[in-house]
């Protein structure tokens, strides 16, 4: 049976290239249009896996800006506790991170938001890491997911669930990774990426948050207090 | 039996005694399709910028994508279907690809092999992105799928996943 398959194949793909040698243009359209036919067939096997509707928060005019004051939440973190910022009795403010698991510019930062926890806990300003994400849309964004993720990275730093996705569009948050710096009276100081190279650490040389921080110590505003930078957009349910 | 496939498909080729292959015939047809055989450029905005002010007759449909990124995967059905759409009117298509240089052949190029785009697919690796996304638009915070339409001055950008053709479609006419 097998055998005969393959010589079916065989006749076919002979016949088809000897009509190439009497017509090479010919081959040339049949290729392209075979392979857009190809082409056609895995795409909409690519959609039926991926029919479920996946949203995007839009940025416009949505959300905290700097110099807003963010309202407290409370959500769960990956130990089960619920955590709200009000807690944190000593900071003297909040590295709140919008993070999850599966984005690869979320990936590229977890060491790097491990580090700024660990320097800038002592200091008053622990990260406040959240995943907003719908896990219905992203699977590997799961509860379980965190707490796998956060245990095999052995996070220093909390990491909450939106799981009724009530607290990013507070946020205005867009993207994975997005950090909103807020000080002691959980006014909004700084919006954007962590530092001015995700796909190098080594090649970094603008630490955002930590400059930002560095000035609020001062008491000064952070300059800049807006960036902007590649990231994976929040997964939710359409509506 | 594969290799036997193999060389016997070889020798009809050679047997052809044509100087370039198919693969190289497509690329001189006027709407090209990016498959994993072609050259994917890598550049900087620098070098990407050009596409964003053509000044022609021809409406350009840009769209920031990854393989990495699910909802971007997802909609490229619909601008498969609406170069269907407008295939006799002057459009024209461009992938921007924001996947890591460094998973270009393992990720991005059996990706295009299997799902062809109709139009050019170049990869963006500039990392001082607080710089760029500006550039390409104000509104957009750097969320991906981002969609941009242009002809000449008239210019529509949108930060959304599209959800499906009737969406996408819609929106382009806006344009208009």
């Amino acid at each position: 049976m097998k055998n005969l398959f393959s010589f079916v194949l065989l006749l076919a793909i002979s016949t088809l290239m000897f009509t190439a040698c009497s017509d090479a243009s010919k081959v040339a359209e049949d290729a392209a249009a075979s392979a857009q036919e190809t082409a056609e067939k895995t795409v909409k096997v690519v959609k039926d896996q991926t029919a479920q509707a996946v949203n995007v928060v839009n940025s416009k005019g949505k959300g905290y800006q700097v110099g807003e004051k963010a309202a407290d939440f409370k959500l769960k973190n990956v130990d089960g506790k619920v955590v709200s910022l009000g807690d944190m009795k000593d900071a003297k403010g909040y590295i709140v991170t919008f993070t999850c698991n599966h984005c690869p510019y979320s990936v590229l930062y977890e060491d790097r938001l491990i580090n700024l926890h660990n320097e800038m806990a002592a200091k008053g300003y622990p990260v406040i890491a959240i995943n907003p994400n719908d896990p219905k849309v992203q699977p590997e964004d799961s509860f379980e997911g965190m707490q796998e993720r956060a245990e095999e990275k052995k996070f220093p730093f909390v990491y909450l669930f939106d799981d009724n996705q009530q607290v990013y569009p507070l946020f205005g948050a867009t993207r994975t990774p997005h950090v909103f710096l807020l000080d002691k009276d959980m006014v909004v100081q700084y919006i954007g990426a962590i530092d001015n190279n995700a796909k190098n650490p080594e090649a970094v040389t603008i630490n955002y948050v930590e400059d930002a921080i560095m000035a609020l110590e001062k008491g000064e505003k952070p300059d800049p207090n807006f960036t902007k930078a590649i990231g994976c957009s929040i997964k939710t349910k359409k509506i | 039996m594969i290799r036997l496939l193999s060389l016997f498909s070889l020798l009809c080729f050679l047997a052809c005694n044509t100087p370039t292959p198919p693969e190289v015939d497509t690329e001189k047809l006027p709407e090209k399709t990016t498959a994993a055989t072609s050259k994917i450029p890598v550049v900087d905005y620098n070098g990407l910028a050009p596409i964003f002010t053509q000044k022609s007759d021809t409406t350009y449909v840009i769209n920031f994508w990854a393989t990495w990124c699910k909802p971007c995967v997802a909609e490229l059905p619909y601008f498969l279907e609406l170069h269907e759409t407008y295939k006799d009117q002057k459009y024209k298509f461009i992938f921007v690809s924001l996947d890591f240089p460094k998973q270009i052949e393992k990720k991005l190029m059996p990706f295009l092999e299997k799902n062809p785009l109709p139009g050019e697919v170049i990869v963006l690796d500039d990392s001082d992105s607080n710089t760029w996304i500006p550039a390409v638009d104000p509104e957009w915070s750097g969320a991906i799928p981002a969609t941009m339409v242009y002809n000449g001055d008239r210019k529509i950008f949108a930060e959304k996943s599209f959800h499906d053709f009737t969406e996408l479609s819609d929106w382009v006419e806006t344009l208009k």
